[in-house]
């Protein structure tokens, strides 16, 4: 034990304890070969016991002044003192060394894992640089930064407050507030947010924002919060230890006073009501049970899941249902041309870029580029989506000039580029023109087929309709997150069952449902209607285990709500997913929620463990003592000992590692 | 109204238990929590009489822990 790790009151109380076992050692000796009088014994045993007890005597004065007549300190010294009135001296001094040898090591496991959890909340910043009239950089409290100040953060700092990157580029590692090992790149015109801390460049970053209202300081406050909502088991403990004392104390009065009237032999039960009053303290439950869900928190917190109290933690051990939502939870919620599928037609009838000499990879190129250049100017999602694809296929292509564009309502657009007529929308679109086109499969996705003609024809033809040329179909659908798979797979293993809500179409749910081994699927949900299907579920007949829901936090606050658990995911900055939910996952991934179920799960298992443990103990060192079979020495152990062990055990929920590893 | 303060020398976590116990039965406190482990009460209180509260409070924690002091964030 390295002694700069003690505050001064640890060292002076190492020093007492110290000194007081020297002494008793030798009073010990002492007592074999002198023949000192019970009187001489009694006053040579008193000094190391007041060097060791004087501060717990001293708190059980001040407590029984302000009516604290169940406090810690008055019934050790009561317990001593009663050793002391029945001669034995050396057990007196004794109880109370090894006592504050308990409370010394109780202490220094308090603080040590008060360390551990605060260093893991350590995304605090400190200051933030201002650049001041000279040019020169001024660190100062990130609370007294006004919003839209121009903060300069340097390489390696953490970023104190959120706000908008105005210059400089850098890779930002996001680990510390999301769990994220891989580092995001940023340039002008980024968001980024407070608690990340800078890579090799230097930005300079507009605040968005005051760091009360900031990601950091905001996580930092759910997380500090989370000890305030107790969970069943820290309220059994909180209520046991109310009536824990009183009973024991009370215990002990009847052992001192009624087996002595008819037994006789005073001495002999006041020394076994005193056990009882050693043992009579809950604090290795009080301590241990809310630091194993601290644990569990601050480590859940580590892997960027912040759950927002003990309670929702103990809730998450008891799932049996996931519900999740489709569209951003399952999938990433944008869309992307998934497929291109150039239809066949002959080369000779090449319209635009007529010397192209008709190969698949030619006429996939010309379907995505008619495509974009009809969808110029709309901003539906669908039009977004195939403009990227082409945009990112052929960065050094540009699309014709659109001079004219009809829209078709739910069907598509009729547009005029360039000599062209294009036309892109649905099968509707297609069958109103004409057009002979072949039918896309796909229920997953929507399909956008497209046609084109030489807009001369037309006008020189005049009366006759011109055939439109089939140029094929793109698929087009939300993308599957990567470890939706997994994830689901994982929670099925775990027994939990998952069900999906959207309110997308049927067959685009179920073909995602499919995709990832989803069975239950609810489709064309609208809001509303998410409630109702999770209430449905809610008061399902032996529905003893819990329901989880799982949104991107956007639109489903009251299914959020309405669940046992709430899950908002990939809301890192979103203030309405903060609020609404029990439990935010700050990056996307969805193996998160296996994961904080085991976090959970390893927990509550800590946390049983401490509460057999130390209840196990003193209750058969009450038994043993009340047959007078434990000593006062057993009973500072039942106390004190198990206090320590309890702590050390309770540590152990910090360490996420061993939860990510899943059991199988 | 919310504030946080730091609670140095709490001894031991029943005794933060019976701070907080003691504190939510003044008249005026809507919430309090006190955290053993990270020695940090949170008092929530009327807004108006908070400052008056807040000395009721720390007689509490003084009647519990003499050797405690309360220190503002």
């Amino acid at each position: 034990m390295k002694t700069d790790a003690l505050t001064s009151k640890q060292k002076k109380e190492l020093r007492r304890i110290l000194i007081a076992g020297i002494l008793f050692a030798g009073l010990l000796i002492a007592d074999h070969v002198s023949g000192t009088g019970r009187w001489g014994m009694f006053a040579l045993f008193l000094i190391p016991y007041l060097i060791v007890g004087l501060p717990v005597l001293r708190s059980a004065v001040l407590g029984i002044g302000h009516g604290q007549i169940f406090d810690e300190s008055f019934l050790m010294s009561l317990a001593t003192i009663g050793a002391f009135a029945v001669g034995e001296n050396a057990e007196a001094v004794a109880v109370m060394l090894f006592y504050q040898v308990g409370e010394f090591f109780q202490s220094y496991a308090v603080g040590k894992s008060r360390r551990s959890i605060s260093a893991l909340m350590e995304l605090a910043p400190e200051y933030a640089n201002v650049e001041n009239a000279e040019g020169t950089l001024e660190q100062v409290d990130p609370d007294e930064v006004e919003q839209g100040t121009l903060l300069v953060i340097l390489p390696g700092e953490k970023i104190p407050i959120d706000g908008i990157v105005e210059e400089g580029e850098s890779l930002v590692s996001t680990a510390a507030m999301t769990g994220e090992p891989v580092p995001c790149g940023v340039h002008p015109g980024s968001e980024v947010i407070s608690g990340c801390v800078n890579g090799e460049g230097t930005l300079r970053v507009r605040t968005t924002k005051l760091y009360e209202d900031s990601t950091v300081a905001r996580v930092l406050d759910l997380v500090e919060n989370a000890a305030a909502k107790k969970s069943k088991t820290e309220s059994f403990i909180t209520r046991f230890a109310k009536y824990y004392t009183p009973v024991v104390v009370i215990g002990a009065l009847i052992l001192a006073v009624v087996p002595p009237l008819f037994l006789g032999g005073w001495g002999g039960w006041i020394l076994r009501a005193c056990t009882f009053l050693v043992i009579s303290c809950p604090c290795a439950l009080v301590i241990s049970v809310p630091l194993s869900f601290f644990g569990g928190i601050g480590a859940a917190s580590k892997k960027g899941i912040l759950v927002k109290g003990s309670n929702y933690l103990e809730l998450l051990t008891e799932v049996g249902t996931v519900v999740t939502d489709k569209t951003g939870t399952l999938t990433r919620g944008v869309f992307e041309v998934q497929e291109l599928r150039p239809a066949e037609y002959p080369v000779s009838d090449c319209v635009s870029g007529g010397s192209g000499n008709g190969s698949a990879e030619e006429r996939a190129a010309r379907l995505l580029q008619a495509a974009a250049a009809a969808e110029q100017l709309s901003t539906h999602p669908i039009a977004l989506s195939i403009r990227e694809a082409f945009e990112k296929q052929y960065p050094h292509h540009s699309l014709p000039k659109l001079t004219r564009a009809e829209n078709h309502s739910g069907q598509g657009i009729e547009a005029y580029a360039e000599g062209t007529c294009i036309l892109a929308g649905n099968a509707g679109l297609m069958q109103r023109f004409g057009v002979s086109y072949k039918e896309a499969e796909d229920p997953a996705a929507t399909v956008v087929y497209v046609a084109d003609k030489e807009e001369s024809i037309e006008e020189q033809s005049g009366a006759g309709r011109p055939e439109y040329r089939y140029l094929g179909a793109l698929l087009i659908s939300d993308e599957i997150k990567p470890e939706a798979g997994e994830a689901v797979a994982s929670m099925h293993r775990n027994g939990i069952d998952v069900v999906m809500l959207t309110g997308d179409r049927k067959e685009a749910a179920e073909a995602v449902a499919g995709k990832l081994g989803i069975k239950q699927v609810k489709a064309e949900l609208l809001p509303i209607d998410k409630v109702e299907a999770v209430e449905q579920l809610l008061a399902a007949e032996n529905r003893a285990d819990k329901l989880i829901f799982v949104g991107d936090g956007i639109n489903d606050a009251p299914v959020l709500a309405r669940a046992d658990v709430g899950i908002a995911m990939g809301s890192l900055g979103s203030d309405a997913a903060i609020e609404a939910a029990d439990v935010v996952i700050m990056d996307d991934d969805l193996r998160k929620i296996p994961l904080a179920v085991r976090i959970a799960k390893k927990t509550m298992r800590i946390a049983r463990q401490n509460i057999v443990f130390a209840l196990g103990v003193k209750i058969l060192i009450l038994i043993l003592g009340a047959f007078g079979l434990a000593n006062m020495w057993a009973a500072v152990f039942a106390d004190v000992g198990v206090a320590v062990i309890a702590i050390l055990n309770a540590m152990r929920t910090l360490r996420a590692d061993s939860a990510t590893a899943e059991r199988r | 109204m919310r504030k946080k303060y730091v609670l140095t020398d709490l001894c031991c976590a029943n005794c933060a238990l019976k701070i907080e116990e003691g504190i939510k039965k003044l008249p005026g406190v809507n919430d309090v929590s006190v955290s053993f482990i990270t020695s940090k009460m949170i008092l929530d209180a009327e807004d108006g009489r908070f400052d008056e509260i807040f000395d009721e409070a720390v007689k509490i924690v003084k009647k519990v822990e003499p050797d405690c002091e309360v220190l503002k964030k």
